[in-house]
């Protein structure tokens, strides 16, 4: 019974946990010229670490297409596509990664706040008080 | 790639501000300095910053997510220094000029707001970082 007690909060936890740190890289790399910067697909390892359901379709050659148009795995990091490229090659757009990185923020300390909520609800179903 | 990892990447980046500001602190410090040899003359200074791919975590360089930033080096400028007739100053060459160095005062202000705004930036992301860490600590208190 207590195998999934936190359901997805668990994995996501970890997943955000990623995801700013590869925001913070992006932010640390803000002034490096040529720094291309990166995200995680947060939906995509969810999916994946949750067990898609859906039928992939089978790869055996190169040139296959696979399923949904997206040829990466997920959970791989991508590179961002700027809304305004740098003449040195930087692609880390300041306003777009500390909105990225609150918002991570955010969604983490939800993930947190749920699976507080669950430990103090198995608390009182044990103390019965 | 961890939350942990934020520390040590923002940190990193802390550090190369601080060299970007300590050469600009030298650039506007010696903008004013004169010599009589063109060859001596105090040039502007500007740090390099590169990113350093961390490969410990076993995926390649692509993938990995962990990249701080170092400074790769330090380039002085190319541009020419001022050139001043005057006589007057012990400094002067045989002819009776002195150089200026090419340190652009403008520039360099811009600069500096810049690497504040860039290390302020990277102690919030640490501060997020640590105060992630502390709510994990004490779950379920």
């Amino acid at each position: 019974m207590f195998e999934n007690i936190f359901g997805i909060h668990e994995q996501a936890l970890m997943v955000q946990g990623q995801r700013m740190g590869v925001l913070a890289a992006n932010l640390a790399n803000a002034d490096t010229p040529g720094y291309k910067a990166r995200d995680i697909d947060f939906a995509a390892v969810l999916s994946q670490n949750q067990g898609d359901t859906s039928l992939p379709l089978a790869v055996t050659d190169g040139v296959h297409i696979t399923l949904g148009g997206s040829d990466s795995s997920p959970g791989e990091l991508k590179f961002r596509n700027p809304y305004q490229a740098s003449l040195d090659g930087n692609t880390v757009e300041m306003p777009v990664e500390q909105a990225a990185f609150s918002e991570t923020n955010v969604r983490y300390q939800a993930s947190l706040t749920f699976i507080n909520t669950r430990i103090s609800e198995l608390t009182l179903a044990i103390n019965g008080s | 790639m961890s939350l942990f990892d934020v520390f040590n990447v923002s940190g990193s980046a802390m550090n190369a501000e601080t060299i970007r500001l300590n050469t600009t602190a030298s650039n506007l410090a010696n903008a004013e300095s004169v010599n009589g040899d063109v060859s001596k003359v105090y040039r502007a200074r500007h740090p390099v910053f590169q990113a350093m791919m961390n490969s410990q975590s076993g995926l390649d360089d692509d993938q990995d997510a962990s990249s701080g930033v170092r400074v790769m080096g330090v380039v002085e400028s190319a541009a020419p220094p001022l050139q001043t007739y005057a006589p007057d100053n012990p400094l002067a060459d045989k002819d009776g000029y002195v150089y200026t160095s090419n340190v652009n005062s403008i520039e360099e202000m811009a600069n500096m707001i810049s690497a504040n705004r860039s290390f302020s930036t990277d102690v919030e992301a640490i501060n997020t970082a640590r105060d992630l860490l502390l709510k994990v600590i004490s779950m379920g208190h």
